[in-house]
């Protein structure tokens, strides 16, 4: 396993969508850096013929009646909203410049 | 110190069933507990809202009920009228409910979680909400955006995390009860250095819903109290089936109460323990080492059978753990956008796109651990990197859960220290995120493998508290109760009462509070 860089670490915030400064970047590498190489050991451990493991206690064909239940009215699911009109969440502009 | 509040919830219901308290007395005494000892200058800030009005609202209908008589109050449930506080990842309507991150601040749930619906039935009065580190995330609740939690034993030290207020509330007699979240640890490490009890159930026992996700895989809400006896009651209480948590087991709660009943007896004859090899030596305090023997002697000495197990591939449960947790960390945060709740940040200069917006929302809404969980987490599961990191963490997952049965197959129960060391200074591991996460070695192999596990005061080193885990298979919690309670009952007969009983006084003088 390769070395995390500052350039990885620019990559990951924009994916992960937080606006990061060069200081914070910077800081964030080496942190990221030591707990990456701690946890590497890792992938040492486990053999190509153990199965992974997803859910600790594993339930299969969760299912319920196709009925509609209590649903969130308009209003409440807009009490908490930053921005809206109407019945809708309203947001800035999609695209830049359009 | 107010007597009400120095009784333990099992003892305070049954005085309230019998009329000779009300339930409005017991909720004013705890809201005045904390307004003696909680919001001043050194204060134990273990609440980020208290809900004052609607706890003594409820527990005036409680009374009315109960003075009333007849049918209505036969259907009481038995705790009807016993306060409890609520870890802030839990929502509720009526109250705030933050995380503890600054981008949820102000923000009213719209529903009720299914646990907080079972208390409301019962009518448990709500005391308010308790303080935690940020979404869950940290072993000292130092990364709650709203200021750390003091621990009750020593101000100038951690209540452990994430869940360090509902632990804090419980041991500061703020509270009587006191629901937790445990990803890792977050509700028995705060419990051992604390010294109260805290419980995490059995994967799927306690219904997740309305519980703010951190690592769906294996976050879990369970009991925070102060006696193993109380834990069963709120355990039975809030366990069982929900549909709306498709990982809610479809059986019926175990029969917790009567384990802890028959428990409390002290007789370990039969039961077999099994000493996990992994879990002490290297990195665990020589206090803590002593205490964990005592406990084992004290066991013995009850009739149990002593074996060591071992569990090879614990070494590497840190490490997956680490891979895993902000895995699901990053898409289950991902949600907290700055578009349909929470808090908005408009972007300081350049084109106003939702993208910038998210990008200034999440950088100034979340704090220095989350965006940490996060990165790691959009690094574990990056192409390239997935199969390495997040595959073979999975694999471990089954190693341990290996390690496990093999385990339980030489002993009942499992026995280890909660936590490595005692509670820490302030302020003295926030640089090290490294450091912090080995606060949960011995906590988080049953996150992993989604099996029970409880943690009992243990006794004291260096004046403070060290706790004490049994681990059970999955489903059978009612072991862990059986087991502590018993270790509960032999240790405090040895000390002459419960080890709260050895913690310094709180005041509103030693606080800062309200006299």
């Amino acid at each position: 396993m390769s070395a995390i860089s500052r350039e990885d670490v620019a990559h990951l915030a924009q994916l992960a969508h937080i606006e990061m400064s060069d200081a914070e970047l910077d800081k964030m590498t080496g942190e990221l850096g030591v707990i990456v190489e701690s946890i590497a050991s890792v992938s040492e451990a486990a053999s190509a013929d153990v199965p992974a493991t997803t859910h600790p206690i594993a339930l299969s064909n969760v299912f319920r009646e196709d009925v509609v239940g209590p649903t969130l009215t308009a209003e409440e699911a807009l009490m908490n909203a930053p921005d809206s009109v109407d019945t809708r969440f309203k947001v800035p502009a999609i695209l830049d410049g359009e | 110190m107010n007597q009400i509040i120095q009784l333990s919830a099992t003892e305070l219901a049954a005085k309230l069933r019998a009329g000779e308290i009300t339930s409005v007395a017991a909720v004013q005494a705890h809201l005045d507990r904390i307004a003696e000892v909680d919001g001043g200058e050194r204060g134990i800030h273990a609440f980020l809202h208290v809900n004052t009005e609607e706890a003594l609202a409820v527990a005036a209908e409680v009374d009315a009920i109960r003075a009333a008589g007849g049918t209505d109050a036969q259907a009481l449930h038995p705790f009807a009228g016993v306060p409890i506080a609520i870890k802030d990842l839990i929502v509720t309507k009526g109250q705030p409910t933050t995380a503890a991150s600054k981008m949820l601040e102000g923000w009213m749930s719209p529903y009720d979680a299914t646990v907080i619906e079972k208390i409301r039935a019962a009518k448990l009065p709500m005391l308010g909400k308790t303080n935690l580190d940020e979404f869950a995330m940290g072993s000292s609740t130092e990364h709650s955006a709203y200021g750390p939690t003091r621990n009750p034993w020593d101000l100038d030290r951690i209540p452990g995390g994430s869940g360090g207020g509902s632990a804090a509330a419980v041991a500061a007699f703020e509270a009587p009860l006191a629901l937790g979240t445990d990803t890792g640890g977050s509700i028995r490490q705060p419990g051992a250095v604390t010294g109260t009890v805290g419980v995490k159930p059995t994967y799927g026992g306690v219904s997740r819903y309305g519980a703010i996700a951190m690592a769906s895989s294996l976050d879990q809400i369970g009991p925070v109290t102060r006696t193993v006896l109380d834990s069963a009651y709120l355990h039975e209480l809030i366990g069982g089936h929900d549909a709306a948590d498709s990982t809610s087991l479809n059986e019926p709660v175990p029969a917790l109460i009567a384990a802890a009943e028959q428990g409390a007896s002290g007789d370990m004859t039969g039961v077999r323990v099994g000493v996990i090899k992994e879990l002490q030596g290297e990195g665990y305090e020589a206090g803590v080492q002593e205490r964990f023997d005592e406990s084992l002697e004290a066991l013995r000495a009850a009739g149990a059978e002593i074996v060591e197990v071992s569990c090879p591939n614990f070494k590497y449960a840190l490490g997956a753990y680490y891979l895993i947790m902000p895995s699901e960390v990053s898409s289950n945060l991902a949600k907290f956008d700055g578009v349909r709740f929470g808090t908005r940040v408009l972007p300081a200069e350049g084109p106003l796109t939702i993208e910038r917006v998210m990008g200034a929302t999440r950088a100034a809404g979340f704090g220095d651990e989350v965006k940490r969980r996060i990165i790691l987490g959009t690094y574990a599961l990056s192409a390239g990197y997935y199969d390495a990191y997040y595959g073979s963490a999975q694999k471990v997952r089954t190693l341990i859960q290996r390690d496990f049965d093999a385990a339980f197959e030489q002993a009942d129960v499992l026995i280890s220290p909660t936590s490595p060391t005692v509670a820490f200074e302030l302020g003295s591991k926030t640089d090290d995120p490294l450091a912090m996460y080995l606060n949960d070695v011995a906590t988080i192999p049953a996150n992993m493998a989604g099996i029970p596990g409880i943690t009992v005061p243990g006794g004291l080193s260096e004046g403070l508290p060290v706790g004490i885990q049994f681990l059970a298979p999955a489903r059978e919690d009612a072991r862990l109760y059986r087991a502590g309670a018993a270790l509960e009952k032999l240790l405090e007969d040895k000390w002459g009462g419960r080890l709260l009983d050895q913690a310094p006084e709180l005041s509103a003088a030693t606080t800062g509070g309200v006299a």
